[in-house]
């Protein structure tokens, strides 16, 4: 693998996390529990696929083929995506759209301190960017797990359900792989193996105030950022999200 | 002869923001650098939040004033580092968004008073409002619900 492969990878990654956990996340438009929380949703998509068009702009730049942010997102199919299976997984009901925005958050934010030092000043300032929105994600979904986890006996059921169902992929997040390690030796991406200490040791302190008891088992399930194995939701995903452009190739407003 | 960039900034100073037209988008401290590249006017330009749908607007209309003052050759250069804080937001824009009704951005990290009574017996009720840059609170005292502008 060329150092440019790996770099391309590395950035559908980044894009594809936040561009189907965008996606996922503006789903609940229209149908979140209370209006504030409807716009919170919406405005925490509008950021992920603000940040998207960054990451999957960049990398159509390195790729050097003439393919656009839009070309990515829209014309490419499932075995293609790069994104974490975490992010893929269905929003469930408010609690469990809430806990994997929470999981996801901790990592998104450690990630992109750990992306503001990379040696590609356009990875540096993309992520310093991000950075910013992500803090306010990870306040918010931590408040709202703790205040759901320690609230009445049926939500704390919920956000422990929450936290079953998702855990297992929690692990692919911090597992390395080739790419990860290209890209850690170029001085861009950050070690995951101290990543997943710093967001261990936050998790705790969030789960322990929303009286949550994480899982014991530390089986992971993976295949997403490789684009090995996908999850069948991410399939079922894209008919929705690239509808438009399947039906009418080049279509504009 | 091509306006210098003092009166350009001057110009930009009259563009209103499309959410908040009562702040300019150099209030909002988002018109990076204003520069003559030849006979072509390069503006620079840092979006607040990423995925901010005001952005392609604000562009669009910094063009079309400087079309409207003559200007025809702009090219608007999006420039993301270092990434916009709301510390650049101007003391007049502050003062305008208090009296708009928005609580203008503290490091408190909420507002410091009511826009409207002054209060300083607030509650938040979401982090998130009616556009990305602000949060929703409310007034314990007057009772009105506001807009916070977020400190970032």
């Amino acid at each position: 693998m060329t150092d440019q492969t790996a770099l391309f990878e590395y950035l559908l990654r980044l894009g594809d996390n936040t561009l189907v956990l965008g996606h996922r996340v503006s789903e609940w438009c229209g149908h979140a529990p209370v209006l504030e929380e409807d716009i919170a949703l919406a405005n925490t998509a509008l950021d992920l696929i603000g940040q998207t068009q960054m990451w999957l702009g960049l990398a159509g730049e390195v790729e050097g083929a003439g393919r656009s942010a839009d070309d990515l997102a829209m014309l490419r199919d499932v075995w293609d995506f790069r994104n974490l299976l975490l992010v893929e997984q269905p929003n469930g009901d408010f609690g469990q759209t809430l806990m994997r925005q929470c999981l996801f958050d901790a990592f998104h934010f450690e990630l992109l301190t750990g992306l503001t030092h990379a040696s590609d000043d356009r990875i540096a300032a993309i992520a310093a960017k991000a950075l910013k929105e992500v803090t306010y994600h990870l306040d918010r979904s931590s408040e709202t797990v703790i205040g759901l986890g320690d609230g009445t006996e049926e939500s704390h059921r919920r956000m422990q359900a929450a936290l079953d169902l998702l855990w297992p992929y929690v692990g692919e997040m911090f597992t390395p792989d080739a790419v990860d390690d290209a890209m850690h030796a170029a001085g861009i991406a950050p070690d995951l193996i101290a990543m997943r200490a710093r967001y261990d040791a936050r998790l705790k302190t969030i789960l322990s105030e929303a009286t949550l008891t994480k899982p014991d088992s530390s089986y992971a399930q993976s295949g997403g950022k490789t684009g090995f194995r996908h999850t069948e939701h991410l399939g079922h995903m894209l008919t929705q999200m690239q509808w438009l452009q399947r039906a009418y190739p080049g279509a504009t407003w | 002869m091509t306006p210098d960039v003092s009166t350009i900034w001057g110009w930009l100073d009259q563009v209103p923001d499309p959410e908040i037209p009562v702040i300019s988008v150099v209030d909002l401290g988002i018109v990076r650098d204003v520069v003559w590249q030849g006979d072509t006017l390069e503006v620079a330009v840092t979006p607040t939040y990423s995925g901010c749908p005001a952005t392609s607007v604000i562009a669009m209309d910094i063009e079309t004033a400087l079309y409207d003052r003559g200007i025809t050759n702009v090219r608007i250069k999006t420039q993301i580092a270092p990434p916009w804080t709301t510390d650049w937001l101007s003391d007049k824009g502050r003062a305008k968004l208090t009296e708009y009704g928005i609580a203008p951005p503290s490091p408190a990290g909420g507002p410091d008073a009511c826009p409207r009574c002054s209060s300083t017996h607030l509650t938040r009720i979401s982090q998130f409002g009616s556009t990305p840059c602000k949060a929703h609170w409310r007034c314990d005292d007057c009772l009105e619900p506001f807009d916070y502008f977020k400190c970032i």
